[in-house]
């Protein structure tokens, strides 16, 4: 017990370092799988074969590896940023993969007839998919992204590794002052569970508001 | 491209015209992107050939493969161990004693909730072992849980009457589980099972976070070489497709399964050997 009260502040810090990464590198893969996802529906090849490989090859990456690539390679080509901002990236453009998969199977799981009677109706594109498709495909998709999100939450602990300050990394300095490891890591997991239960009960939420039974 | 989506209707003329340009412009837009990247490589040398000299050596070629070899170590391991503890935790599950299913269910939940790298870290910080096992007994732990959820759910699929047509021949609840429940669960669940272990495959490389001189690490010690000009980007261009390769290989294992799965029995056409000319019936004197 007195390693989480002497060591609040630190504690804090971990937590609060590793939702910043995850609420930065959820939104960078939210923004970027919708993307990815509208590149894979279009009726352009060359698009859909882009989104094809960037789904392929970042979903066969182990994330250490793009961790380290990014971390450590970036810079050779004189980008230099924050650390928090490569995690950033690095999880960010590993979750797309996941979530543009999550999309579009989204999508697909809209019936064919839904589009076919919008456009017979004389809607525009922007019409069928604005109004007719996409709230659909919404509420089939709260409960994989929110799946995928609580990954990113845990994945994020790599990134301590990679001199990011997050919750994990905490057990180093408090290892170093003498405190028992088991009990740090003890609130290291506790502190984990509150992220990834948060976002669970969010999820929830949303389910709840938006979701509907098919 | 599949006839119709649900977005579009079969284009017309006009549209495919259309189509075709957006596909140009998204075509030179990609290449030029392309581009860019080959650029940015040449411009910083990493194509110069003290970069890439290192390749050439042996004993830099063993350092690779010995890492290559251990991370398939690791990654045999876990395997074996998770399919046994996600086994024996399912078994758990299922079981008709109360204590043993609430006790399988914690484990399972609090395994599943927790990164897989705070447990690698905990089993090699906190009980001070060998990296090696820290890192499979992480994947174990974390691997084992999911697929015993997947065993689990793999044994509700199947249709019910099997299980009470097995009762009603007077099986025992092992026999149904074993000889009947099981083995169609696990088929169903094949592409699932062979997914996680893609999942399991590329947490081996967590083993570079705990010193563990696997695949990534042989490449760290490659890359900080200062004699070779530091081939940083050398050595990712060598270990990341050889890492995709073998986690792609196994990711289309799954899809071949899942491919088979779909495939019934009932529509499959039965093969008929072609007729040809029959074998010679012992003492036929009519051919040769």
């Amino acid at each position: 017990m007195d390693v989480l009260t002497q060591n609040f502040s630190l504690y804090g810090r971990g937590l609060l370092g590793t939702v910043e990464l995850t609420v930065y590198a959820s939104l960078l893969a939210l923004a970027l799988g919708v993307l990815m996802a509208a590149f894979r529906v279009a009726p352009v090849a060359s698009l859909r074969a882009f989104g094809t490989a960037w789904v392929t090859v970042l979903r066969n990456t182990p994330l250490t590896l793009l961790f380290f690539a990014v971390m450590l390679g970036l810079p050779r080509f004189g980008l230099i940023l924050p650390f928090t901002a490569f995690a950033v990236l690095a999880l960010g453009c590993y979750t797309s993969a996941f979530i543009c998969e999550v999309v579009r199977s989204g999508i697909n799981t809209v019936p064919v007839g839904q589009g076919e009677a919008a456009r017979s109706l004389g809607m525009t594109f922007e019409q069928t998919l604005g109004a007719v498709v996409l709230p659909q495909a919404f509420r089939a998709v709260i409960p994989p992204v929110g799946s995928t999100l609580i990954a990113l939450a845990k994945n994020s602990a790599i990134a301590g590794s990679f001199s990011v300050t997050e919750l994990l990394g905490t057990y180093k300095p408090l290892n170093e002052m003498g405190y028992s490891i088991v009990w740090s890591f003890v609130w290291i997991a506790v502190g984990y569970l509150l992220v990834t239960l948060t976002i669970s009960a969010i999820f929830t939420v949303l389910e709840k508001r938006w979701g509907v039974p098919r | 491209m599949t006839a119709t989506t649900v977005l579009y209707d079969v284009p017309g003329p006009r549209t495919v015209r259309r189509h075709r340009l957006y596909g140009l412009i998204a075509t030179l837009v990609l290449l030029a992107v392309l581009a860019w990247v080959i650029y940015l490589l040449v411009d910083t040398d990493q194509f110069a050939y003290r970069k890439w000299m290192p390749f050439e050596y042996k004993g830099i070629q063993t350092l690779l493969l010995r890492g290559l070899a251990n991370t398939l170590k690791a990654f045999g391991l876990a395997a074996v161990f998770s399919l046994a503890l996600g086994g024996v935790l399912a078994a758990g599950r299922l079981s008709d004693h109360r204590p043993v299913r609430w006790l399988a269910t914690l484990v399972v939940e609090f395994f599943r909730a927790m990164p897989v790298l705070v447990m690698i870290f905990f089993v090699f910080v906190a009980l001070k072992v060998q990296p090696l096992p820290a890192l499979v007994t992480g994947l174990t732990l974390y691997n084992g849980s999911v697929l015993a959820e997947v065993f689990r759910a793999g044994v509700a699929s199947v249709d019910r009457g099997q299980r009470e047509a097995a009762y009603s021949l007077g099986l025992r609840k092992t026999q149904v589980m074993t000889y009947v429940l099981v083995p169609q669960g696990v088929r169903a669940m094949l592409p699932a099972i062979i997914s996680q272990l893609v999942v399991a495959l590329k947490d081996t490389s967590l083993g570079f976070l705990i010193t563990y001189e696997e695949f990534l690490h042989a490449g760290k010690l490659i890359a900080s070489n200062l004699d070779y000009d530091l081939p940083f980007i050398p050595v990712v261009m060598v270990i990341s497709p050889v890492y995709i390769g073998m986690c792609m290989l196994l990711s289309w294992c799954a899809n071949w399964a899942a491919k088979r799965q779909r495939r019934s029995v009932k529509t499959e056409k039965v093969r008929v050997a072609p007729p040809g000319p029959a074998a010679p019936m012992p003492g036929d004197t009519r051919g040769s």
